[in-house]
């Protein structure tokens, strides 16, 4: 026991030694959470959106002002033909073009039926659903608005009344994150990918480096246990990953106000196995490489993989179903399940059992595979 | 016997770095491994530390098996690697107390033993062993693998990279550890060094030329050496390569070291033969062979 303290406190006293790493360890992540939290977001807005108005009449240009009013789409100078409509759509000056036909409004009012013509630069396939979408409520709120209109200029015949009535209205609630905010969403995602990266390079690379500078042959000449010295060499990231969590956790409450429904203990129990999966596959990569940079490579790897298949930027549920099964051995998934559940659902111990006991299998097999592979001697 | 090493080779994938290697060291016996880089001194000593398996053959150190007991081994030695392998930024005294507990004792149980050796480097206890000069990392590294009292202590190419000043001052310092009754193995690949030791090895691309005391090898050179010197070295040499008879030409110092061929060689039809060639100032002398020039010749 007294080795393990002994080596725990060499550990920190090399860590908080090392000048060039505790701003990596301390200030980058808490920076990285600021700025993708702000900017990793999948809200469409600021859509340039242009128009060919062939038939200018009041209800064409009523249709534009209900574009103008939306806080999504940036109205830009309508087009007088739609070949420099395609030329600026080629040049990207343009996302979206609406073309109002000839005898729009004389249509609408004599067959009550018309059609629009609009383009849409789809070369982002998901930001081009999204704007799609937009466009489609913009066009039906006009809809309905031209109905009443004509509603009250007409005289009400028993046919348009049944028409009027067909129309069925949905109103969403939206629960868990009742304003649709991209933050509350993301933040408890890019705190768990810090979490991650920090804690699994620092592992990795600080048994390496021990090879690296040759204290580790040094070692295992030692009479020191193969426990002890995987014990005290990991046990102060695990505190470092706790530490950051900690931060992250302030400042996702104090910046971006995050909803933090569930229980904290919670979290920080669930962490403190989840740390240990890393902590195992970063011991594990240090076995099997011989410099500080392979070993840095490695890990690298792993977290990409991990990070995009984690379902923090994009839904598990849309993947091919071979890849949805692969994440289940991705360790990142679960961390953000279970981060989402808990902060933003209030999800209890019952609730993230499943995730909970996966990771536990982890991470004993993670820490099996990394004791067994590690060898005082070459 | 401290040390017993049972035909011990090693081969890394098809490259044999010891072929059938014998010897045994005496308790407190400082015994020498001089070869050149690359002879394979590295690789016994890992053997000899547990480091590293064997492909064939068995030793012993302190009596105890490097396969079977290697725990104890590891309770029961000291090694201090060729390169600096301490941790760089922790300082001198951390160093040393990080190693003393992991062997399970302290700094002052075992005091009396490092004593000569840490007064020299303890107005830098708190300096970081990164910022040591090479003298005293070496002194450190020394301290750190004496702190819990071994039984044999291996040193791999302690020296190498040491000025002479230290280089001097570590072997008396090696000296007073033997008469503590410490083992010593210590590889190195000076010559001079050969000379300090109870009885070395020289060793030679896996291959253990002799062993013997330095004074028995030196002294069994089989051919009188003769140091020759002139005005100009290098015609020197190439005239003396020149010369049919020459058994061996070396550069050594100022001088260089002659043998020839016969056993009736005269000095003077030698003198002539260089006077020949241009050389001026020729001078010729027998002298006694030195480890180097029994090395060279076993190694030839």
């Amino acid at each position: 026991m007294k080795t393990i303290l002994f080596i725990i406190q060499k550990e920190f006293k090399q860590i908080f030694r090392n000048k060039g790493m505790l701003p990596i360890i301390f200030v980058l992540p808490l920076l990285q959470l600021v700025i993708l939290s702000n900017a990793a977001t999948f809200e469409v807005k600021n859509i340039k959106f242009s128009y060919i108005d062939n038939d200018n009449t009041s209800f064409s240009r009523a249709l534009i002002d209900k574009f103008e009013a939306s806080t999504y789409f940036k109205v830009l100078d309508k087009f007088e033909s739609q070949k420099t409509a395609k030329q600026a759509m080629l040049k990207g000056d343009v996302d979206v073009v609406l073309e109002i036909p000839n005898h729009f409004e004389k249509d609408l009012i004599t067959n009550k039926k018309t059609n629009l013509l609009v383009a849409i630069n789809a070369i982002d396939g998901a930001a081009a659903g999204v704007e799609n979408v937009y466009i489609n409520q913009i066009v039906q709120q006009f809809n309905k608005n031209v109905i009443v209109d004509l509603k009250k200029s007409m005289v009400i015949t028993p046919s348009t009344n049944t028409e009027l009535l067909k129309t069925i209205d949905s109103i969403p609630l939206f629960w868990y994150n009742k304003t649709l905010n991209y933050k509350t969403f993301m933040v408890p995602g890019i705190l768990v990918l810090l979490v991650t990266m920090i804690s699994l390079f620092l592992s990795g690379m600080n048994i390496v480096r021990e090879k690296e500078i040759g204290t580790l042959e040094q070692i295992n000449v030692t009479p020191i246990k193969k426990y002890q010295f995987i014990v005290g060499k990991l046990f102060p990231f695990w505190v470092i990953g706790f530490g950051l969590l900690t931060i992250g956790l302030i400042l996702g409450k104090l910046i971006f106000n995050v909803p933090m429904v569930g229980s904290i203990a919670l979290i920080y129990f669930y962490t403190a196995i989840y740390l240990l999966v890393l902590l195992g596959m970063g011991f594990f990569i240090s076995n099997f490489t011989d410099t500080q940079q392979q070993a840095m490579f490695i890990a690298w790897f792993f977290v990409v993989i991990f990070i995009l298949m984690s379902g923090l930027f994009t839904p598990i549920e849309s993947m091919p179903e071979w890849a949805q099964f692969l994440t289940e051995f991705n360790p990142i998934r679960y961390f953000v399940e279970v981060m989402r559940m808990v902060m933003l659902k209030g999800a209890s111990f019952t609730d993230i059992l499943p995730q909970f006991v996966k990771t536990t299998v982890y991470a004993l097999v993670m820490n099996s595979l990394a004791v067994w592979s590690y060898r005082k001697t070459s | 016997m401290s040390i017993s090493v049972q035909h011990i080779s090693k081969s890394f994938k098809e490259i044999p770095a010891l072929r059938d290697i014998s010897f045994e060291v005496k308790e407190g016996e400082l015994f020498g491994l001089i070869g050149p880089d690359g002879a394979g001194k590295t690789t016994l000593f890992r053997i000899l530390t547990t480091l590293l398996f064997a492909d064939k053959g068995t030793a012993t150190v302190a009596g105890n098996d490097v396969v079977a007991d290697y725990k104890q081994i590891r309770n029961s030695v000291g090694y201090m690697p060729g390169r600096f392998s301490l941790y760089q930024d922790l300082t001198v005294e951390e160093n040393l107390t990080f190693f003393a507990t992991i062997f399970g004792t302290t700094l002052e149980e075992n005091y009396d033993l490092i004593k000569d050796i840490y007064v020299q480097i303890e107005p830098f206890k708190t300096r970081r062993a990164g910022k040591l000069s090479g003298g005293m990392k070496q002194k450190l590294a020394l301290s750190c693998s004496l702190i819990h009292k071994p039984k044999v202590l291996f040193l791999d190419e302690p020296t190498t990279g040491v000025d002479p000043v230290s280089r001097k001052e570590f072997w008396e310092m090696l000296k007073r550890l033997q008469k503590k009754g410490i083992t010593i193995l210590v590889s190195t690949p000076y010559m001079d060094e050969a000379a300090l030791c109870d009885r070395i090895a020289l060793i030679q691309d896996g291959k253990i030329l002799q062993i013997d005391t330095p004074e028995t090898i030196a002294n069994q050179f089989p051919k009188k050496i003769y140091d020759v010197k002139a005005d100009n070295m290098y015609l020197l040499i190439e005239s003396l390569k020149e010369y049919s008879h020459n058994h061996s030409v070396y550069p050594f110092g100022e001088f260089v070291h002659y043998t020839d061929q016969r056993d009736d060689f005269m000095p003077q039809e030698l003198t002539a033969f260089l006077q020949s060639k241009g050389l001026k100032n020729i001078y010729i002398n027998t002298t006694q062979a030195t480890i180097e020039d029994a090395f060279m010749e076993l190694a030839k």
